[in-house]
């Protein structure tokens, strides 16, 4: 015991430099593929960082928000929902049976706001005043992007600490790991409610938007529905991930997760039905307490009626017809229809809607998808290293 | 009398102490209101379309100079830009041709600073809406926040600001009026405080009940704008949005940040309660 303890740094920080390398072929198909859309998007970035945003996007006076706010932070936010859900349901609700999810999805939540809420890195136009508005007295309280920019941080922190055991698990650092697991149950507690926060404030950045948002998109209750949304948001995109996982990473997943498998898809599945007939009640409630009728029977109105029937209500049906029929085909397709659903109405309000009433349009440009591409990839590519190598798909020890 | 007179001091001074623990906030904004805000008054129907005020502000704010002769600026609507904070437009109305100057109009509780993580956008006590480049983080909510579309941002440079009008703050530190106001040769164009330039604007239309159209743009818009407008037209008619409301916009997002703080404490005194009803014996 005591020897092993005295060898433990040397070993340890070998075992570090060893687990730094690639495992597995270099040359896959995926890995070229990825390599390439992320050089190409760091050259963008530079070319970005060195003429200006007008350089490499499409982004006006009239835009000044387009595909890095709409898609990375707005939509990515939501996407990564997941881990609030499912860190309430296992520590707080104590439910026993989402236990295996519980990792790859805080690990997935915790990458995805270091990647798409650090993509918001290349949107400012003066990146080194980031820092304003958490240090020294620039701080404005009243302001709605503050209190997201103070809950975003806070956000990550709370997801490492909750991520930490496995990383102390994987160094084999068991002390810290208990130590670290102690502050599990306050860390979820106040990760949940600064997420109910910050979903809700992304909506609320919109707000002020009332004059230029389609009247069908825009609603005092903006905050609510963003909330409820990244709800099933969430949800789906850990269904969507644990279908891919599941293939892709066989052999690092714990046997007892496959025996569970199907069992949390459809109690998963169900979760998201029933969160989202809540929303589309809420949805529908703010349409005739809007009364928007007349805008129905516009082009709009029609658009508005493809995220809200095609997106939203045909895959939470999907959803509800799968868990009953215990079809994992429908459960997946819903899942994907989910996802399209919010990237629709994320979209929707940020960028499609937004300026209904102006000539301008705005289009993304190839640069800015790429850029995009590259934040996702680059994300897969962290996801994969830290799967690979930490225990995420089997058992916590207890 | 020595007595009496140190009583009513230690009374007298006690009084004040207490007042000024107990009622500091009614003090300062006694304070505020004896400050008011500046604004200026444009009287469309004296405009003649000349362009001096475009020429004055981009000498002061070292802009490129317009040349009215030349560049036939009237002939198309035109947006303020990063190179041209405020610009003359020419819509034709049922009484002619009308012209109308575009600029910031400092509102009275402005979307933009409202909106700004950092206070880079400032209203500051005197009544012009300024930019702090050393506080700006560059994420440009100000430009979605403005109902009126005026911060812009200079999307090609690699150190880009928000740039709009500042009611020409320096010069008003000086002591003079804005240059726009000062160039103007048809006094289409009043500098002052809002409560007396709203006086001169209802004596116009009270006195030529013909030449102006009963409604004084930007005395409720948005919830008040420092800057006023009098037309002898309906304000459709001259590019004006009419449909912005007359609540303030920080009034959008209040009862959002109020619920913050609350949800904040609350939540997790809900979720710990949760936590206890439904753990398992032994705390797992």
């Amino acid at each position: 015991m005591a020897v092993a303890q005295s060898q433990a740094p040397v070993s340890r920080w070998q075992f570090i430099l060893q687990e730094l390398k690639p495992k597995g072929p270099l040359l896959t198909p995926f890995n070229v593929l990825a390599a390439f859309i992320i050089v190409g998007g760091l050259i963008i970035t530079a070319i970005r960082f060195i003429y200006g945003l007008g350089a490499v996007t499409n982004l006006s006076q009239e835009y000044p928000w387009g595909l890095w706010i709409g898609f990375d932070v707005i939509t990515g936010v939501a996407f990564a929902g997941g881990a609030y859900i499912i860190t309430l349901c296992v520590y707080v609700l104590n439910v026993e049976k989402l236990q295996p999810i519980v990792r790859p999805a805080v690990l997935n939540g915790f990458l995805s706001y270091v990647f798409y809420a650090g993509a918001l890195v290349f949107d400012l136009g003066r990146p080194w005043h980031i820092v304003n508005p958490i240090i020294g007295n620039k701080f404005g309280y009243n302001s709605v992007m503050f209190l997201v920019a103070w809950h975003f941080l806070l956000y990550m922190l709370a997801e490492l600490l909750e991520f930490s055991p496995v990383i102390a698990e994987w160094l084999n650092a068991k002390k810290a790991k208990r130590i670290l697991e102690r502050l599990t149950l306050g860390t979820v507690i106040v990760g949940v409610t600064l997420s109910t926060l910050h979903q809700a404030g992304l909506g609320a950045l919109f707000l002020f938007s009332k004059t230029k948002l389609h009247p069908l998109w825009y609603s005092e209750f903006i905050p609510v529905l963003f909330v409820v949304s990244s709800v099933f948001a969430g949800i789906s995109m850990i269904l969507l991930e644990g279908t891919i996982s599941h293939k892709v990473f066989r052999d690092r997943i714990d046997p007892r997760y496959h025996a569970t498998f199907e069992e949390i898809v459809f109690s998963l599945a169900k979760g998201a039905a029933v969160t989202m007939y809540v929303y589309l009640f809420l949805k529908f409630l703010v349409f005739v307490h809007g009364q928007h009728w007349e805008h129905l029977a516009t082009k709009w109105g029609a658009w508005f009626l493809v995220e809200v029937i095609i997106f939203t209500l045909i895959p939470c049906a999907l959803f509800t017809h799968g868990y009953r029929q215990e079809r994992l085909d429908l459960v997946r397709i819903a899942a994907v229809m989910t996802l399209l659903g919010i990237l629709l109405n994320r979209l929707n309000v940020s960028i499609i809607a937004f300026n209904w009433n102006l000539p301008v349009t705005y289009y993304p440009t190839v640069w800015e998808v790429w850029v995009s591409l590259m934040v996702v990839f680059a994300e897969i590519l962290v996801f994969r290293w830290v799967v690979n190598r930490m225990p995420v798909f089997s058992a916590s020890g207890h | 009398m020595n007595r009496r007179k140190f009583l009513t001091l230690a009374a007298s001074a006690t009084a004040v102490a207490t007042a000024k623990a107990v009622g500091a906030v009614s003090f300062k904004r006694q304070e505020k209101e004896k400050e008011e805000f500046v604004g200026v008054l444009i009287d469309t129907t004296r405009c003649i379309g000349c362009r001096q005020c475009e020429i004055a502000c981009a000498e002061v704010n070292q802009l490129p100079v317009p040349k009215p002769g030349e560049d036939e600026g009237l002939t198309r609507t035109r947006d303020t830009s990063p190179e041209q904070f405020t610009v003359v437009n020419a819509f034709n109305t049922e009484k002619g041709k009308v012209f109308v100057k575009k600029q910031c109009l400092h509102c009275w509780q402005p979307a933009c600073a409202a909106a700004c993580p950092s206070n880079a956008m400032e209203k500051t006590p005197q009544g012009p809406v300024i930019w702090h480049p050393d506080r700006c983080l560059g994420c440009r909510y100000c430009m979605l926040a403005c109902p009126f579309n005026i911060p812009k941002f200079e999307y090609f440079s690699p150190n880009p600001r928000i740039r709009k009008c500042t009611m020409c703050f320096s010069r008003l530190e000086e002591g003079k009026i804005p240059a726009c106001v000062a160039a103007c040769p048809m006094d289409a164009l009043q500098f002052g405080k809002k409560r007396e330039l709203m006086e001169i604007a209802r004596s116009r239309i009270y006195n030529n009940p013909d030449r102006y159209v009963r409604h004084i743009y930007g005395e409720y818009e948005a919830g008040g704008t420092g800057w006023l407008y009098l037309a002898g037209v309906p304000f459709e008619q001259l590019g004006f949005r009419t449909d912005l409301g007359t609540e303030t916009f920080p009034d959008y997002t209040r009862e959002f940040l109020y619920a913050v703080p609350l949800v904040d404490i609350l939540l997790p005194s809900v979720l710990y309660g949760i936590w206890e009803l439904t753990k398992q014996k032994g705390g797992k």
